[in-house]
């Protein structure tokens, strides 16, 4: 009797898994397998055949490819670090309690977390525009001259996808350092006070250290939100001049509904992005335990 | 306090006020655009104006549709979150709470889904999505229709996780007494462990509702017809016109935005506590 009631309480058990599982298998994972499947086949819309590592193929000499590749890595490697480090200035600033105006100083710099993607994509781009008011201040300044084309120089126009996502970003992972931080006991940083130890030395040997699982995983998150970057450069700068600022994510998006809709193609380079993300993840996660030795 | 100590006092003062304008200024000069006219947007113009009401005018009279896509991103935010609490909560409570080999290694897989960009779905989901016009049960979820952006946001891997990781505080006892005293499982989760549970469900009906509002790439893909667009998919049909109203146009993004602020100001503590995956107590 009391085996069969175990029985029943397992089989009920299941009932509340079964949806998630059901949803999560369909919309991720069958997807995730038909990408690839998808991935092997060429073909105009629904006329679709087999034809191997074809499509991988194209990539390598595909230079709009190459250009979404490269630029989704500058962005990698140059706002994440800033973006990172930006942070960890912040929190260890505001973590010191003797500060007069922490809770304010907190709220305004995580204030940007508030809007959506396209909303302050929206807003950068009105202010960085030619005739828009960053311009308008710089001159006024005399810092420069003549306006500054954000938009529709490559140069200014990628750094402008840089300023804008830290702007977003930096006050997100400060969150996360800030409630790091708490976790860290006051009486070790009185005891490196007491020894001698200098602001940027219990920043480099106490908090950094202390906080390196925290790090670790705002690393890998923001390295997966960077590699998928589609909202910014879609609305800012429309991918342009001349692809300048693509993304890989809006590269797919263009293949899919701006050129001729070619799905293997598409779903080719989308494993661009898995491969990227599952690789740099476990790199990632390899430096962050060796560190510890 | 010493000289010194009182120096980098000052300095990270310097620092902080530089970064709080920085961060909060992009706000202040949306608002101020949004009650000024366009050409006064432009000559650059730092004090708020009288032209609000006429900006709100302008937008509603526009035919960008724009209540009827605030209804859209409303009713959709609305749906997403009430069936997310609903399918993800029970899902993170019975791993916890039925705990067996199996579950361990399904609650595995489920996280797994976390590593899967969405870039690698838009193709192989805008297939599906559109296959689904033509089957009778699941035109509710085709392609064009709310169900369809619904439908992808029910059951996350986030959430699972957050509401596994919190029933870990919620006392077992109360299970078994419940079920001595007779009560069925689901309602031992409907009864008991729900109400018991509310700051775990503010945090997530924050993070989920402010993610669907927000939401910008599957609508984009998946509401292609006019009367079906959400709130983002509009302000970027503004923000890409040639000759944009700045006026008109932060007023579009100040009514967008002021939902997910009103939320932030109102429940900082569960909107931290939310994104960071942490609750206690």
């Amino acid at each position: 009797m009391y085996k069969k009631q175990k029985q029943i309480l397992a089989l009920k058990s299941w009932l509340f898994i079964i949806p998630s599982v059901i949803l999560i298998v369909s919309f991720v994972f069958y997807p995730m397998v038909q990408a690839f499947l998808t991935s092997l086949q060429t073909g105009i819309g629904a006329n679709m055949h087999f034809s191997g590592i074809e499509n991988y193929k194209r990539l390598l000499t595909d230079t709009t490819f190459r250009k979404a590749l490269f630029n989704t890595v500058l962005y990698l490697v140059v706002q994440v670090p800033i973006m990172i480090v930006l942070a960890l200035i912040i929190s260890s600033i505001l973590n010191d309690k003797k500060l007069k105006g922490r809770g304010f100083f907190r709220t305004a710099i995580f204030l940007p977390c508030v809007t959506s993607l396209v909303a302050y994509s929206i807003i950068f781009k009105s202010l960085f525009a030619t005739d828009g008011f960053i311009n308008g201040l710089l001159m006024k300044i005399h810092i420069i001259d003549e306006p500054i084309a954000w938009i529709t120089n490559a140069f200014f126009a990628r750094m402008l996808i840089i300023i804008a996502i830290t702007w977003r970003w930096v006050g997100y992972n400060m969150v996360f350092y800030l409630a790091g931080l708490q976790g860290i006991d006051d009486s070790i940083y009185e005891a490196a006070e007491i020894d001698g130890a200098n602001g940027v030395q219990r920043f480099r040997y106490i908090t950094v250290p202390m906080l390196k699982p925290i790090i670790l995983f705002t690393t890998i998150n923001s390295t997966i939100g960077t590699l998928q970057l589609f909202d910014e450069p879609v609305n800012i700068t429309e991918g342009g001049p001349a692809n300048a600022t693509i993304t890989i994510s809006q590269y797919i998006y263009n293949l899919l509904f701006k050129y001729q809709p070619n799905f293997g193609y598409a779903a080719a380079v989308s494993y661009v992005i898995v491969v990227l993300i599952v690789v740099l993840s476990f790199i990632q996660m390899k430096v962050g335990d060796k560190r510890d030795e | 306090m010493n000289k010194k100590a009182k120096c980098i006092r000052v300095i990270e003062y310097i620092i902080l006020t530089i970064l709080t304008i920085l961060s909060v200024f992009p706000f202040l000069w949306m608002i101020i655009a949004a009650t000024n006219q366009s050409v006064d947007v432009t000559k650059g113009r730092l004090l708020p104006g009288t032209y609000f009401l006429e900006n709100v005018k302008h937008l509603l009279q526009s035919d960008l549709n724009y209540m009827i896509s605030f209804k859209n991103s409303l009713l959709i935010a609305v749906i997403t979150t009430t069936l997310a609490m609903v399918v993800s909560s029970c899902a993170g409570y019975a791993i916890e709470i039925y705990r067996s080999k199996a579950k361990d290694f399904i609650f595995n897989f489920i996280l797994l889904s976390m590593m899967v960009p969405f870039a690698a779905l838009m193709v192989p989901l805008f297939r599906l999505f559109t296959n689904f016009k033509n089957i009778p049960i699941l035109k509710i979820i085709a392609l064009d229709s709310e169900g369809s952006v619904i439908i992808i946001s029910i059951a996350t891997a986030f959430l699972i996780f957050f509401f596994r990781q919190n029933t870990r505080t919620f006392p077992r006892e109360l299970v078994e007494a419940a079920r001595i005293d007779g009560l069925s499982e689901f309602h031992i989760f409907a009864k008991i462990y729900m109400p018991t549970m509310k700051s775990t469900y503010a945090a997530a009906t924050v993070v989920t509702f402010m993610s669907s509002w927000n939401n910008y790439l599957w609508p984009l893909i998946a509401l292609q017809s006019e009367k079906k667009r959400t709130l983002p998919l509009v302000i970027s049909a503004m923000g890409s016109s040639y000759t944009p109203d700045y006026g008109m146009m932060m007023t579009a993004v100040v009514i967008a935005t002021i939902p997910t602020a009103l939320i932030f100001f109102l429940m900082q503590k569960q909107f931290v506590a939310g994104m960071t995956g942490s609750v206690k107590g």
